[in-house]
């Protein structure tokens, strides 16, 4: 466990050194030097005006590599993985699965909710915890939601971002996606915290790998987002400005 | 006496036989006690089908593939992914007839609307070959021939092209009995083109072709959504108040769902948020607008006009693309029109003038064919909001009974009421309505 959770920090370690090492690369071409295009900011645009969705993002040359690597990663190994899953696993247990892993998510709801003073959140969380690890069979039958149970998800990042913690710069996590520096911080006690409960809850060796190897894969299987496949040419950046005006409003819920 | 009779005879049920016929033209099918239940068009068009009056659909293979359409293109880095056209299939085991679908604008192969309807067509046995509308920019990137999409038979050559292309390489796969094609909004009018480019060309020999709410004059629908964007309160410069507005409330709705993915989501959502019909057509010119800001900028680098974009300049996939968004997100459709779409085609063709070319990009241009073409059919709705009052004249006038206007469904909201699909699919398995 301790070996997973040093890989997983030296992975957001590298990332940070990278993104304070690199500079930023001259993305800006030299429009002067080119005729004038019909429309222009100058033409358009009111004075002063603000770009409505700029989001704080000094490492974007480093981002868009990150965010290019990530697509090819994405094309072929990622998505070749995750539809090699879905042809072999039945249905059924595609199902259960990934009930399995948003059962292990409530629990770091639970977590997050009792860190941010929250009854609520926390009663919800822990009733679903209950209920789907008992009646739901290690939590495989999403019985709580057949109930009911409304589902929050608050992880260690909304955890910072409740106590006044901003999100900091924006950054693009390589194999994970769009982030920000305070989420990215926020993944290694959400993992730590998974880490435990997954050692206490799984005593032999091949449950511990097959949970680490499907994880990432029943995550991926369950997220329709895919690079460069949004139909905007200017992806990268709407992009950007959706998740991060996504964070706040997770935060503020 | 006797032949005097008869030839009188003959002469008034002849006489009656042309009033009925003109009769029988000049009016569509009307649907009487259409069940739809959604009454205002703005709701039809912005939450389409409440859950539990849709159609019940499988789910089904359908799986994405790329194809190369100008091996010898020089993609510009900038949309390096792009090189490749994506696009659809879901395909039987054994022979059966094969239908293309056409998205509409802004939407790509496998978007909602397309999704549901393959579902529907390999239901009922079709192989499905789904495409994106020649406006999402990876068509324009690895598919159009100009780059400057809009044009009515250009576009239709660029899709039958695409058709012919998919074709070349699933010819090996499957065996096919007849070829059929349909497509809704943009896609509808593409379609009537491409009908009408297979008539020349004999490649497919579509048997059935169906036009699902599709425009009369594209320029006259633009137009429509263009203004539909100065329903923001207070117009672009809060564009992203109002936008994040929505986005905030959905996520409140969002949040409190016990089962934010159940397919009822987004009508529940539309219920709680209770917006009202200025703020629907803002979010339906909102969403008009995002695709048209993204169509034109593709558009500019791909044909390189200097548009938004200084001409010659190469932009790549790291560069910041910050202002052009900015500034094509100023501009509708109708300045494209104006300002790029006609000075480039004007120097291809000099004598055009630029009435002359807004009519040519409509249905009215080809109404003549559309009138014989006896395989053509149209399903339309009476409230339509991308028509001018009075458009949805034109299909019973042209098509005839081969035209059939539901009373209600605004754009495209009711093509997953499960009367509207069993109506596309009766008219590629029988010929006819159910």
């Amino acid at each position: 466990m301790i070996q997973r959770l040093l890989s997983s920090l030296s992975i957001i370690i590298i990332t940070l050194l990278l993104a304070a090492c690199a500079s930023t690369p001259q993305t800006t071409n030299q429009v002067a030097d080119y005729p004038r295009p019909i429309f222009t900011a100058n033409r358009l645009l009111p004075p002063d005006h603000p770009d409505q969705l700029a989001v704080y993002d000094p490492w974007e040359g480093m981002n868009k590599r990150i965010y290019n690597f990530n697509y090819h990663f994405d094309r072929y190994v990622f998505l070749p993985v995750v539809r090699g899953y879905q042809w072999i696993m039945p249905n059924f247990a595609q199902t259960g699965i990934h009930n399995f892993f948003k059962n292990f998510n409530d629990m770091i709801t639970m977590f997050n909710s009792a860190l941010q003073l929250a009854p609520q959140k926390l009663a919800k969380s822990t009733g679903r915890v209950v209920v789907n690890s008992t009646i739901g069979i290690l939590g495989f039958i999403d019985v709580a939601t057949m109930l009911g149970i409304p589902r929050p998800v608050e992880d260690f990042g909304q955890t910072l971002g409740h106590w006044g913690v901003g999100q900091g710069p924006y950054l693009v996590l390589p194999f994970l996606g769009p982030s920000n520096v305070r989420d990215s911080i926020g993944l290694v006690p959400d993992f730590y915290v998974r880490s435990v409960i997954q050692d206490e809850l799984l005593k032999s060796d091949e449950a511990q790998i097959t949970t680490t190897v499907l994880w990432p894969i029943d995550t991926r299987a369950n997220t329709s987002f895919r690079y460069y496949e949004t139909g905007s040419a200017f992806e990268y950046r709407t992009v950007r400005w959706l998740w991060s005006t996504k964070r706040d409003l997770d935060v503020q819920q | 006496m006797n032949s005097k009779k008869t030839l009188s005879q003959a002469v008034t049920t002849g006489l009656w036989a042309l009033l009925f016929s003109s009769f029988v033209q000049a009016s569509a099918v009307n649907v009487e006690n259409y069940g739809y239940p959604i009454t205002d068009r703005f709701v039809a068009t912005v939450v389409g089908t409440p859950p539990e009056y849709t159609a019940d659909l499988p789910e089904i293979p359908f799986r994405e593939r790329r194809i190369t359409i100008f091996p010898e293109r020089q993609t510009p880095d900038v949309f390096f992914y792009d090189a490749q056209l994506l696009y659809s299939v879901a395909l039987q085991r054994n022979r059966a007839p094969l239908i293309f679908l056409i998205a509409g604008t802004g939407a790509s192969h496998n978007g909602t609307k397309n999704k549901n309807m393959a579902k529907a067509f390999y239901q009922a046995g079709f192989h499905v070959v789904s495409i994106s509308s020649p406006t999402v920019n990876n068509f324009v990137t690895a598919a159009s021939t100009t780059g400057v999409v809009g044009h009515a038979q250009k576009d239709a050559e660029d899709i039958y092209r695409v058709f012919a292309k998919i074709w070349d390489e699933l010819g090996k796969e499957i065996d096919v009995t007849s070829f059929h094609v349909t497509g809704y909004s943009l896609g509808g009018f593409n379609a009537a083109y491409v009908a009408k480019l297979d008539d020349e060309r004999q490649t497919f020999n579509f048997e059935r072709v169906l036009l699902i709410n599709p425009p009369v004059s594209i320029y006259n629908s633009i137009s429509l959504l263009d203004r539909m964007i100065n329903n923001i309160p207070g117009g672009m410069d809060n564009f992203d108040r109002f936008v994040s507005n929505l986005l905030r409330a959905y996520t409140k709705v969002y949040n409190e769902a016990a089962d934010p993915v159940g397919e009822d989501f987004l009508y529940k959502a539309f219920q709680a948020l209770n917006l009202q019909d200025e703020q629907l057509a803002a979010l339906i010119g909102t969403s008009f607008r995002l695709s048209s800001a993204s169509l034109v900028f593709t558009a500019d680098v791909v044909a390189d006009f200097g548009y938004v974009k200084p001409r010659g300049l190469e932009l790549n996939r790291y560069s910041n693309l910050a202002i052009y968004d900015q500034v094509a997100s100023r501009l509708g459709f109708t300045d494209y029109y104006h300002e790029f779409f006609f000075p480039f085609y004007k120097a291809e063709y000099p004598d055009i003038t630029r009435d002359k070319y807004i009519a040519a990009i409509s249905l009215q241009e080809i109404a003549d064919y559309l009138s014989t073409a006896e395989k053509i059919s149209v399903m339309h709705n009476a409230d339509d909001i991308i028509l001018e009052p009075g458009e949805i004249n034109f299909f019973p006038e042209v098509f005839g009974d081969r035209a059939t206007i539901y009373p209600i469904g605004g754009h495209c909201g009711n093509m997953n009421y499960k009367d509207n699909v069993a109506h596309m699919v009766a008219t590629f398995t029988q010929g006819e309505r159910p």
